[in-house]
């Protein structure tokens, strides 16, 4: 299939082969737009008995075939350029199979150029199984073993700025040939290893490594203290992804001859359409994908993209690391009942080893959305930690003179300044209320001042991302209509306050004409029906000591994006928000705030 | 999807069982095609490269990195004891000498003139690979290891914890619905695989590693006691590597669930024989199972299989309910409407009725229960 041009494109067909289900969806064009069609949905066939990622391909199209009723297939090949109403004109995919894209990365300094190779790798849509540099507190033979024992796809080797000093570099490499690791998938094959850093050092790391690795030398991802140029490094994980890991992955090799546009990991193509949707917006956006394996969040602010995996948090095989991580105390303070220690930790166990069953009951679903806020909260603070600015310097990352400069090594992610937050994965895309996935998401990240909450109705981001590098207009039109169900937008002020007192006042006009005065007291939430498509113009006033965006007690006028749920006012504390101590007032609490956006059909057990 | 039931786990009175026995790096394999082995049998050998251990001979020395190289005593690749010199700095008019040592027995593997590193490997580490269970030799696979291939009774757990083990079964309880206690652990469990009802708890495993006891096979464990039991909460469910003393399978889940039906009695019928049992579990891509396996012939076992449950869920089907409400329940499917219900969270899933043997019908997600199968 040959890459057509924009113009020319009447339909695409989009596959993403994940790690359990392969997912294929088929756009059309509409007039003047694209729009989803339909979608479709096979097991993936990675793994033994089939061993041919296609098959679960052609079996997911032969359901997209099925119920948009057209012929996409004839035998084993896709029908293309499209012909009447048979074929399509354009076919691509993205891929986690196998456990996705596994790296291991190696910099000088941890905080220095071992993060930004840390960036680099995560931005590319890998997991980053361990950073190794030379003042991570490990002896070298501790180092060495740990090389051993990892078993990555790939490594990425970087360290010191371009004309500084070889030693390092040297050593690193020295340790990596002595470790002589082995690629994860088959002992068949070179593993490959990218090489980033001083430039200087190039031939040193060739000496070293060139006879034992598939070496490949790329720009120096760090050539400056003050500035990281991570593209190329990134730009050679994906040519290497398609090269060497996907090429041994079972039947990959006949699923690359199928697209004109190369394969991409899913969290990679994620991470595009989210820094397409924040550039051609303007605005700052994150985004959460919760798995039942591992969280992903990505942020674009002031331009910068960021992405971190949280390889052992999710809700179904990760979902004890979640208690392990969070803590029974914190998984509890969600749950608006009674419920004993020993119950709940055998109850998330037994999940944990059966990993595919769902909340029947409704105190089941209560329990599972407990979890569901910790494993985002935790994911989102790990997020925070590595989405900073360069450290040791003054901030001058890329589009730098657009933005305050803040200390070094602070987070980007600020959430005063976050315009969209999106959230994605089954916890959140399939809540029964959609309220409850908006108010897992104020629980979990805590969003400040006035920020709008959406949900990807199905989980398509990753074809959208790889559609978006050939036809912009098409992706964006179908994440708009069709990919993001927008839920509303939330006011929280920032701030201390004392319970009850009125914190804050809003006046309220509707695209109707309609005028309402709202008044919500400390501590407390309250829903504004707002059907999605509409706005309403909000004039906000703070209590003296609150801020909703423009200074303590400060009023602002805002316009105000409805949603399937509405315009949530969340006044129940920013900075610091808290829960009561007291397991009593705690649970009348929560129930107060279940109640107030109509979270689930009764309290259960209250 | 067509299948939104779990399939369950294996209970197989006999059935034909095969397991791959590979070295982690190539070496001998030291047996043959259809020879006889018995599960203690060495089948395969290696040798670990050994750890790696730097030493900075620049610093020591007091030179350039360039210039180690000229201090060396030894040549490369020579073997080296604990604290024996391979380099010494030229001493100024002889009359102080720097020497660098070996930290441990190794062979100088190599010397960088860049960061003045010298690298010693250490003795290689021998690694074997045993039969695992008494059986016969299928299949070698050169340089890795063999297929071995043994007959007999199989069962599956949901979780374990602890390695590979041989032992002799004997069962502690009188019914799958007791409670494995203290008392119930006699003296003369050493070298043996003792079978549990429904629960035991780390202070009665502590008991029966203490009397010498291999393994334990039991239906419920409590997470609080796993806790305590590690010594750290369980994140991932990836086991086998635990070093505890014992290697622990748990059939039903975590709690206190009586042990199935099937399983404690083909258990009970195979006490006294020599199984070979593993713990080792992974829940994930590749899914890895603890399991109970009593090599034998087909005349030691009575009853039968069944159909061998691979054809699905289908009227009559007998299956166990895996989640909250009606957790470790067992019940025969009495209909699969075939449209989304919805459930009391007013999630739309696909469902089925349930008999749990009292007449009345129960509705259930199908995600939410398991086949018994054989």
């Amino acid at each position: 299939m040959s890459l057509p041009k924009p113009d020319d494109i009447q339909s695409i067909l989009a596959t993403d082969c994940g790690s359990t289900t392969t997912k294929a969806i088929l756009i059309e064009r509409r007039g003047a737009e694209y729009r989803l069609i339909v979608r479709g949905e096979a097991p993936t066939t990675v793994e033994a008995p089939f061993e041919d990622v296609t098959r679960g391909v052609l079996n997911a199209i032969m359901e997209v075939e099925e119920l948009a009723g057209r012929k996409l297939l004839d035998g084993e090949k896709i029908l293309s350029p499209q012909k009447g109403t048979e074929g399509v004109d354009l076919y691509i995919s993205t891929s986690s199979a196998g456990g996705g894209l596994q790296m291991m990365v190696s910099g000088v300094v941890k905080s220095m150029t071992g993060e930004s190779a840390q960036r680099a790798a995560l931005g590319a849509g890998a997991i980053v199984m361990d950073v190794i540099a030379s003042n991570d507190g490990r002896l070298p033979h501790e180092k060495i073993k740990r090389i051993r024992q990892l078993r990555p796809d790939m490594i990425l080797l970087s360290g010191g700025v371009d004309g500084g000093t070889t030693s390092h570099v040297a050593e690193m490499a020295e340790l990596l040939a002595a470790a002589d690791p082995k690629a994860r998938l088959g002992a068949g094959y070179e593993l490959p290893v990218i090489y980033a850093g001083n430039k200087d050092a190039r031939s040193i790391v060739e000496e070293r490594l060139a006879s034992k690795t598939a070496l490949v030398v790329t720009d120096n991802l760090r050539p400056v203290l003050e500035r990281e140029n991570l593209s190329p490094a990134r730009d050679k994980i994906h040519d290497l992804f398609m090269e060497h890991v996907m090429a041994h992955a079972p039947g990959y090799k006949k699923l690359m001859t199928w697209s004109p546009v190369p394969i991409m990991p899913t969290p990679g193509a994620v991470g595009l359409i989210m820094e397409t949707i924040a550039r051609d917006e303007k605005i700052n956006v994150l985004g959460v994908d919760i798995g039942g394996a591992t969280t992903d969040v990505f942020s674009v602010f002031q331009g910068i993209f960021n992405r971190t995996v949280s390889a052992n948090l999710g809700m179904s095989y990760s979902v004890s690391n979640v208690l392990a991580e969070a803590g029974l105390p914190n998984i509890l303070r969600w749950v608006p009942f009674e419920i004993s220690e020993p119950d709940l930790r055998n109850r998330i166990k037994n999940k944990m080893i059966r990993p595919t069953t769902i909340p029947q009951t409704l105190e089941e679903l209560v329990i599972e959305q407990a979890i569901a806020r910790e494993a985002l909260r935790l994911a989102f603070e790990q997020h925070k930690m590595l989405a900073v600015g360069l450290k040791g310097v003054q901030q001058e990352r890329t589009i730098s003179d657009t933005f305050e400069q803040t200390g070094s090594g602070a987070t980007l992610v600020r959430l005063d300044h976050l315009d969209l937050l999106v959230g994605s994965g089954g916890v959140l895309s399939h809540a029964p209320r959609r309220a409850q996935s908006a108010l897992m998401m104020l629980d979990a990240f805590l969003p400040e001042h006035v920020t709008e909450l959406a949900v990807d109705s199905i989980f398509m981001m990753p074809q959208l991302g790889v559609l978006s590098t050939v036809h912009p207009a098409a992706a964006k039109h179908v994440f708009e209509k069709d990919c993001l169900i927008r839920l509303g937008a939330s006011v929280a002020p920032v701030g201390p306050c004392k319970d009850g007192v009125t914190a804050l006042k809003a006046s309220l006009e509707f695209q109707d004409g309609r005028k309402e005065e709202v008044s919500v007291p400390f501590g407390y939430l309250k829903l504004i029906p707002v059907p999605d498509g509409q706005t309403v113009k909000a004039v906000l006033r703070p209590d003296r000591g609150l801020d909703v965006g423009e200074g303590k007690g400060k009023e602002r006028t805002v316009s105000l994006r409805g949603g399937v749920v509405g315009v949530i006012f969340d006044c129940r504390g920013r900075q610091p928000f808290v829960l009561p101590q007291d397991r009593t007032q705690r649970i009348t609490k929560l129930a107060e705030w279940n109640e107030a956006l109509d979270i689930y059909p009764v309290l259960a057990r209250v | 999807m067509a299948h939104s039931y779990t399939p369950g786990l294996k209970v197989a009175r006999f059935t034909l069982l095969r397991r791959e026995r590979k070295l982690p790096l190539a070496g001998d394999v030291l047996v043959t095609v259809g020879q006889k082995v018995e599960a203690e049998t060495c089948v395969a050998r290696t040798e670990l490269p050994g750890n790696v251990q730097t030493v900075n001979a620049a610093n020591i020395l007091g030179v350039l990195p360039e210039d180690v190289p000229d201090c060396l005593v030894k040549p490369i690749g020579s073997a080296l004891k604990k604290g024996e010199a391979f380099a010494e700095s030229k001493s100024f008019f002889g009359l102080f000498k720097s020497k660098c040592a070996a930290p441990v027995d190794s062979t100088l593997e190599s010397i960088s003139t860049v960061t003045g590193q010298a690298i010693l490997r250490e003795p290689p580490i021998p690694v074997e690979v045993d039969a695992y269970v008494d059986g016969t030799v299928v299949e070698v696979h050169p340089g890795q290891g063999v297929t071995v291939e043994t007959r007999g009774s199989f069962i599956q757990g949901i979780f374990g914890v602890g390695g590979e083990t041989v032992g002799t079964l004997h069962v502690c309880v009188d019914g799958a619905g007791d409670v494995l206690t203290e008392a119930k652990i006699g003296d003369n469990v050493r070298g043996k695989i003792l079978v549990g009802g429904s629960h035991v708890s780390t202070k009665v495993l502590r008991v029966a590693i203490q009397k010498g006891a291999k393994a334990v096979v039991v239906g419920g464990f409590d997470d609080q006691d796993l806790r305590e039991f590690l010594g750290y909460d369980l994140g991932v469910a990836i086991t086998g590597s635990e070093e505890k003393g014992i290697t622990l399978v748990v059939t039903e889940g975590f709690g206190e669930i009586p042990m199935a039906g099937r399983t404690f009695e083909l258990l009970k019928q195979c006490e006294g024989k020599k199984a070979s049992v593993s713990g080792a579990t992974q829940i994930r891509a590749g899914v890895l199972r603890p399991e109970i396996v009593v090599p034998q012939e087909a005349a030691s076992v009575s009853g039968t299989d069944g159909d061998g449950g691979h054809a699905g869920l289908e009227l009559g089907s007998v299956i166990r309910v895996i989640r909250e409400p009606f957790f470790g329940r067992l019940g025969k499917v009495v209909s699969l409407p075939p449209e989304l219900m919805a459930l009391e969270t007013e999630a739309k899933v696909r469902v089925l009725e349930v008999d749990f043997g009292n007449g009345s019908k129960t509705l259930l997600p199908r995600a939410n229960v398991e086949m018994i199968e054989s």
